[in-house]
């Protein structure tokens, strides 16, 4: 199922999504087997029971996987309108995008939405490619100052105000 | 008739002047937010579900009925001036519309679309009406085995019927399940996976996870692959449709309407295979084979409305079992749960003003529809032009907005992030995202049908199978799980191997379709000859 486009080496990597299952399926057994049965239960059926066998399923299916993979199955890559796969992953986009994601997200009650969503709202514009900053700077404060005052005076959910209390 | 008394108070209800606005605004922004690339009718109405927050739970069930077909219809017309559908549903649709756009007909093919979509979206929504109060009384006597044994049979046809791969399906499936663990056991209380995060025990809200998993993950996976040179673009005047396409468009679309609402209905996993078939019917019983491949209207017409179609049939089980069939039912679901409404059989008789009032809306959010987008296609097609930057970077805006309306913590922006990066992965290796976001809302459900069962049944494990439905159910799983041995031993035995048809392989499947579309029709020297032989286009004779 490996289209020309695939990048090489996508078996090797695609090993790596059956050791992040198996991970997370001895997490999800260790965190089972901690939570102590108690005398409060009722029915046969305990809060156990469901995370052992979803630990197990993810144990197996890892293991499932990598006899796939092993054997030259290939996961497909999603496409659509704006991917185009004839190029390996471009991971400095992706790592400035996380980085004004988690921008936002430190600065979310710190200073406020209004400013930190339209830092968010920037860079990841940035990290995409704009270099049309005085527009994009507009637009990321038109956003964030707009949806602040939709959300507390249309839907009346007040966002984190931030260092802009009193002006906003 | 029971249903139409109750029908007309749901017409009561919707047309209030305030709830035919929020009808109407719903469409509007259901419509502009699905045509943006790269936006299904499931992240539409996640993006748009925080909109709703300060509402009431009627004029925000009203304000989805416009925002789920708006959206259906929005990724519709991508998939026709664009050619490269973003979701699986209208991926059969852009085979013959793009290249009617690409003739110059992309105003014929948007019309058929839109007018086929209403057309089915009526129907549908009337055997919606008519079906649903039957299917409650059935659900009302329904057990917890049973219901436990519908979820389990949701799980297998959502993984086995999408995707490439079962093993693929599974994982994201049991992914999905594992996220549906995060907090408090109900019954008993204890944590579950929450590494003593405070925030962590409410578990981790489906609205933020469908964001995740659909705005952030897109955005992500699309960042790491952006197509520096945007896409061509069709330029389209108004929808418009003569009198011939008028005679060819409609049987396709009474067609597509009965091969697509009961795909909705069971839970078979989505439109791919329905709009499919709808479009290897069209190309059988055309009288223009030779426009099939070249932009045949029956083939926009037919797969069009079988997704509408498919899409009503999906709101029976939703409403009536509070079963989803598809990812944009799922978060239908979970807005629900975020007005603490638990669907089902109980809910016609509970809440009936809101149920009704959400049905009769689809029907007003169909002819809105309808209004809105035959003179509006123009303003749609500009809306795809949007630069690449700013769309992505409005998504992430939006979905963190979303998520934070929602939890109320950075803790939700973190989980977002950290589902959204689960997506890309997804993405990245063809894990299906469906069955994970119908592990994430049926999950918990079936725990709790499941230790019910076994609680009545005193933990003999017959209590999940003592019911003739739950045994019928666990018959239609098993089958539905050995059905690629018996093809493979039995069924490929009696068949001629010129072409296999991959099953739930939406990208084998559109290969096939456009294979199909571009193999020449002859017109047949004995005519007579082959309605004996049957003209069959999908199987050919040795």
């Amino acid at each position: 199922m490996t289209s020309e486009t695939a990048p090489k080496g996508q078996g090797r990597s695609e090993l790596g999504v059956a050791l992040f299952l198996l991970a997370l399926g001895v997490l999800v057994l260790v965190d089972a087997a901690g939570i102590p049965e108690t005398a409060g239960q009722t029915g046969p059926v305990g809060p156990k029971a469901v995370p052992f066998v979803l630990g197990a399923a993810l144990v197996v299916l890892s293991i499932l996987l990598a006899i796939d993979v092993l054997r030259g199955g290939r996961g497909e890559q999603e496409m659509g309108e704006d991917v185009d796969l004839s190029h390996g992953t471009d991971w400095r986009t992706v790592l400035i995008l996380v980085g004004a994601f988690l921008a936002n997200v430190v600065l979310i009650e710190r200073v406020g939405w209004a400013i930190s969503g339209a830092i968010l709202f920037f860079g990841t514009a940035f990290a995409l490619g704009s270099r049309h900053f005085i527009r994009d700077a507009l637009i990321a404060i038109a956003l964030s100052v707009g949806s602040w005052y939709l959300f507390a005076l249309g839907l009346g959910i007040e966002l984190p105000v931030g260092v802009l209390k009193g002006i906003l | 008739m029971e249903a139409l008394g109750d029908l007309i108070n749901g017409f009561a209800t919707a047309l209030t002047p305030v709830n035919l606005l929020y009808a109407f605004l719903g469409v509007l922004l259901g419509t502009a937010i699905g045509v943006l690339p790269g936006i299904g009718p499931a992240m539409a109405v996640a993006l748009l579900l925080p909109l709703t927050f300060g509402l009431d739970a009627t004029a925000a069930f009203i304000m989805f009925a416009g925002i789920f077909y708006g959206g259906a219809y929005g990724g519709s017309t991508t998939s026709i001036l664009l050619n490269t559908p973003g979701e699986s549903s209208s991926v059969v649709t852009a085979i013959e519309g793009n290249k009617m756009a690409k003739r110059g007909r992309g105003a014929q093919a948007l019309a058929t679309a839109a007018i086929g979509s209403f057309i089915a979206g009526i129907i549908g929504t009337l055997l919606l009406v008519f079906l649903a109060p039957t299917v409650v009384d059935i659900a009302l006597q329904l057990g917890a085995a049973d219901y436990f044994a519908l979820m389990v049979l949701a799980f297998v046809a959502v993984t086995s019927v999408l995707g490439a791969s079962r093993i693929r399906g599974f994982i994201s499936l049991v992914l999905g399940l594992t996220i549906g663990l995060v907090g408090i056991d109900l019954s008993t209380g204890q944590q579950r996976l929450t590494f003593g995060v405070p925030q962590l025990a409410d578990g981790i809200s489906v609205i933020v996870v469908a964001m995740g998993l659909f705005a952030v993950g897109e955005a992500l996976w699309i960042a790491a692959h952006l197509r520096r040179r945007p896409a061509e673009i069709i330029p389209v005047g108004p929808a418009r449709m003569n009198k011939q396409d008028w005679s060819r468009s409609w049987k396709p679309w009474l067609r597509g309407t009965g091969i697509g609402f009961p795909f909705g209905v069971i839970p078979a996993g989505g439109a791919e295979i329905p709009t499919f078939l709808s479009y290897v019917t069209e190309k059988k019983l055309t009288k223009y084979p030779g426009e099939f491949g070249h932009g045949a209207i029956e083939g926009v017409a037919g797969p069009e409305a079988t997704n509408n179609a498919s899409t009503a049939g999906g709101l029976v089980p939703l409403l009536t079992l509070g079963l989803p069939t598809t990812a944009t039912a799922a978060v239908m679901l979970a807005a629900f749960q975020q007005y603490g409404i638990v669907p089902g059989p109980l809910l016609f008789e509970n809440e009936p003003e809101l149920v009704w009032g959400l049905i009769a809306s689809l029907f007003i959010g169909n002819v809105i529809l309808l209004v809105l987008n035959l003179p509006l296609a123009p303003v749609w097609a500009k809306l795809l032009r949007i630069p690449r930057p700013l769309l992505y970077a409005g998504i992430l805006f939006f979905a963190s907005l979303g998520a934070f309306a929602v939890g109320g913590s950075p803790v939700d922006l973190l989980v977002l992030l950290i589902v959204g990066l689960l997506g890309m992965m997804m993405r990245r290796y063809g894990l299906p995202i469906v069955p994970a976001i119908i592990g994430v809302i049926l999950g918990p459900r079936a725990e709790v049908e499941m230790r019910r069962a076994l609680q009545i049944s005193g933990g003999d494990i017959s209590g999940l199978v003592n019911t003739p439905l739950s045994i019928a159910i666990y018959t239609i799983i098993a089958l539905v799980l050995l059905w690629p041995l018996v093809n493979r031993f039995v069924i490929r035995r009696f068949r001629t191997p010129a072409r296999e048809v991959p099953v739930g392989h939406t990208h084998a499947l559109v290969e096939l379709a456009e294979e199909i579309a571009e193999e020449p029709v002859e017109p047949e020297p004995s005519r007579a000859a082959s309605t004996t032989d049957r003209p069959d286009s999908t199987e050919r004779l040795p």
